[in-house]
């Protein structure tokens, strides 16, 4: 009994956009290797979240709803996963990368010791039952063939975005099965105290749509208010909430930033693009007041489409960009907000 | 007992170097800088400010051939107690599995190690694995994403940190032994001082083999087929020039047309 294996992140009993991707991915996998396709869903709402993987492909899905596995921790979900593959030999473990989908499936692939093939952008079952595997190495910059063991378990994690879901189909169920947690919550050290939630933001690498500022934020012609310690902070951060935002939320955008703006403190960190940041694919990018730096193109280069607004016309970022506007971001970009506004009728 | 950091770190090409897959098939960086990888500039820092809180020292390690060794001298420079770095013919083509037994080899090695930090990961080869199969080849807790240290008791063996996820941030506690991965946010990486770099350039480093750590190496799982440069994109960059309301108007007409709204 063999099978491919996706695990469905969860956040709060939710699963992932993202995670559809995975799923699609398995299915071309299992499909090539002949085998069926298995979501794993693990902790609050796992059974519902299960019954969404059967209209999205997965033909089969292990649950398990034990209250040790409501919030991600790595201890309980790896010593689970790592049983589960030991018990049952997938084939293949797949999951996007994201920071807990990375963290589970290396740490499963050495609990079995099992191979691992990080941020595929391609992934391929072939004859002999490897998967091989394009991945971007050095920031992007060269690009890498790794090819699995088909003697073995292949964990592999996907880049977001760089695989499609498949259609859904309501009618279709997944055959669900209930399998039992293996840590008890005396076996597990860590414990979760808190957590903050960003409210309100699109997660950058799951953003269709990105508007990123950079260190020309500060060059915003409102007057901060008198008193004010750091004047350049305050434009940059008016900037950035009056301006981009606006433009952001007409188009249902993620906000990202160059790490010139996150280091001078116009935004927090969780908003940079970059080698040092987060490496997204959108469908559109657009820069304002933004270079160009190589470490911002690592992060940035794959969108679909590339927007640059910058006062410089040789700036950097124009090689990149589909399309170029060159003049104040502070005048063009409450132009394009009104100019959305007024076509998309919001 | 003293307490006993350990980080591990490599050297990577400068990020603003042009790095390609040359005519014989091997990535080169002409003669761009090898520098640090700079996520691990946080987790040095980090090693050094454990130790000197708990009175204690910080042992740096890298894996892999001698150009590593820049890293290990950066990292003297800085102001780490002890370096060593591990190599041997048998970690060619090993991958994460052999650099994770190895990792973990050489943390046993040096015996009585309370903590164990990594960078968040490897601005080059960016696998991101090593740091989670390290901890798991040791048996610790894996804390990820450290943003802060809020509270380590190195005797009591409990730890306490704050996370940066992608919802938002988490604080957890949990038990030592632990390895931690570190962000960008959790310090300021210090400068090696003039000194540091005198007394680093003279540091003979200590190169360990698997048989000096008394592991042997996994049979690679996953293999590297090839390297290729990705295929250039060509894109025509289209000005869109006017008013600024007459280039809003332009951009939104074509962003239309490109079916992206
Ligand atoms: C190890 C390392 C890692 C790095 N990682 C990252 C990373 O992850 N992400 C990242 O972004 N950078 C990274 N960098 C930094 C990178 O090299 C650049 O310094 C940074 O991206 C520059 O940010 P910027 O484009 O906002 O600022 P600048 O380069 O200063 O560019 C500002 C631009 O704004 C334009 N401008 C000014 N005023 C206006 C206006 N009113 N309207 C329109 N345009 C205007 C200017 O013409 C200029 O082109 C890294 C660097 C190193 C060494
Ligand atoms: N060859 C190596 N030797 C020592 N440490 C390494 C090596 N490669 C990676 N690391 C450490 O592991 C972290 C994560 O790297 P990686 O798993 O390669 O993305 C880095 O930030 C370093 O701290």
């Amino acid at each position: 009994m063999s099978a491919v294996y996706v695990w469905i992140e969860t956040f709060k009993g939710k699963a992932l956009n993202s995670s559809w991707e995975a799923l699609g991915a398995g299915k071309t996998v299992a499909a090539g290797l002949n085998v069926p396709l298995t979501a794993l869903v693990f902790g609050e709402n796992a059974a519902a979240v299960a019954a969404e993987a059967g209209t999205y492909g997965a033909d089969k899905a292990l649950i398990c709803e034990d209250a040790t596995l409501n919030g991600f921790r790595l201890e309980p979900y790896a010593a689970l996963l790592s049983k589960l593959v030991s018990d049952n030999q997938p084939k293949a473990v797949l999951a996007i990368g994201t920071a807990r989908g990375r963290e589970l499936l290396a740490a499963s692939a050495a609990d079995t010791n099992s191979g691992l093939i990080t941020e595929a952008l391609t992934l391929e079952a072939q004859a002999d039952g490897t998967l091989k595997v394009y991945r971007p190495v050095y920031a992007g910059k060269i690009l890498s063939e790794a090819v699995g063991s088909a003697a073995g378990t292949q964990f592999v994690s996907l880049r977001g975005r760089a695989f499609k879901a498949n259609a859904v189909n309501a009618g279709a169920k997944a055959d669900v099965s209930s399998v039992p947690a293996v840590l008890a919550e005396a076996d597990i050290a860590t414990k979760i105290e808190s957590f903050e939630e960003e409210a309100g933001t699109v997660s950058l690498t799951d953003a269709a749509i990105i508007v990123s500022g950079g260190r020309a934020m500060a060059n915003n012609p409102a007057e901060a208010p008198a008193g004010t310690a750091d004047a350049a902070v305050w434009k940059a951060k008016d900037g950035f909430a009056n301006v981009i935002q606006p433009l952001a939320d007409t188009l249902g955008a993620a906000v990202g930033a160059s790490r010139a703006a996150v280091d001078a403190g116009y935004i927090s960190y969780a908003h940079q693009v970059g080698q040092t940041g987060k490496v997204v694919s959108p469908d559109l990018y657009i820069a304002c007041g933004i270079s160009g730096a190589i470490q911002h193109q690592a992060g940035m280069r794959t969108s679909k489409v590339i927007v640059a607004v910058n006062k410089d016309g040789e700036a950097p970022i124009f090689k990149l960009a589909r399309y170029g506007l060159v003049g104040d971001l502070y005048k063009i970009v409450p132009a394009l907000t009104a100019e959305l506004k007024k076509r998309l009728g919001k | 007992m003293i307490v006993h950091v350990v980080v591990f770190t490599r050297s990577t090409p400068d990020t603003a170097a042009k790095v390609e897959v040359n005519s014989s098939g091997v990535v080169t960086w002409g003669d761009a800088a090898t520098v640090v990888n700079p996520w691990d500039e946080y987790a040095l820092e980090e090693a050094i400010l454990q130790a000197k809180n708990a009175g204690g020292k910080a042992t740096v390690i890298a894996i892999g051939p001698e150009f590593h060794n820049e890293a290990l001298k950066h990292s003297l420079a800085m102001g780490l107690d002890e370096a060593a770095r591990v190599w041997d013919a048998a970690l060619v083509g090993a991958d994460s599995l052999g650099y994770a037994t190895a990792a973990a080899g050489a943390v046993k090695k040096l015996g009585d190690i309370d903590l164990v930090i990594f960078g968040k990961e490897s601005v080059d080869v960016g696998t991101d694995q090593h740091i989670y199969q390290t901890a798991r080849k040791l048996g610790w807790t894996m804390l990820s994403y450290v943003s802060k240290i809020l509270a380590v008791d190195y005797n009591a063996k409990t730890i306490k940190v704050e996370r940066l996820l992608e919802q938002g941030k988490q604080i957890v506690t949990s038990k030592l032994l632990a390895v931690i991965s570190v962000m960008k946010d959790i310090n300021e990486p210090r400068y090696p001082s003039f000194i540091g770099i005198r007394k680093a350039s003279k540091a003979v480093i200590p190169e360990w083999s698997l048989a000096d750590l008394g592991v042997s190496a996994p049979t690679a799982q996953t293999h590297v087929t090839g390297l290729m440069n990705p295929p250039a994109k060509n894109v025509q960059v289209e000005m869109l020039d006017g008013t600024p309301e007459e280039q809003a108007a332009k951009l939104v007409d074509r962003l239309l047309e490109e079916k992206v709204l």
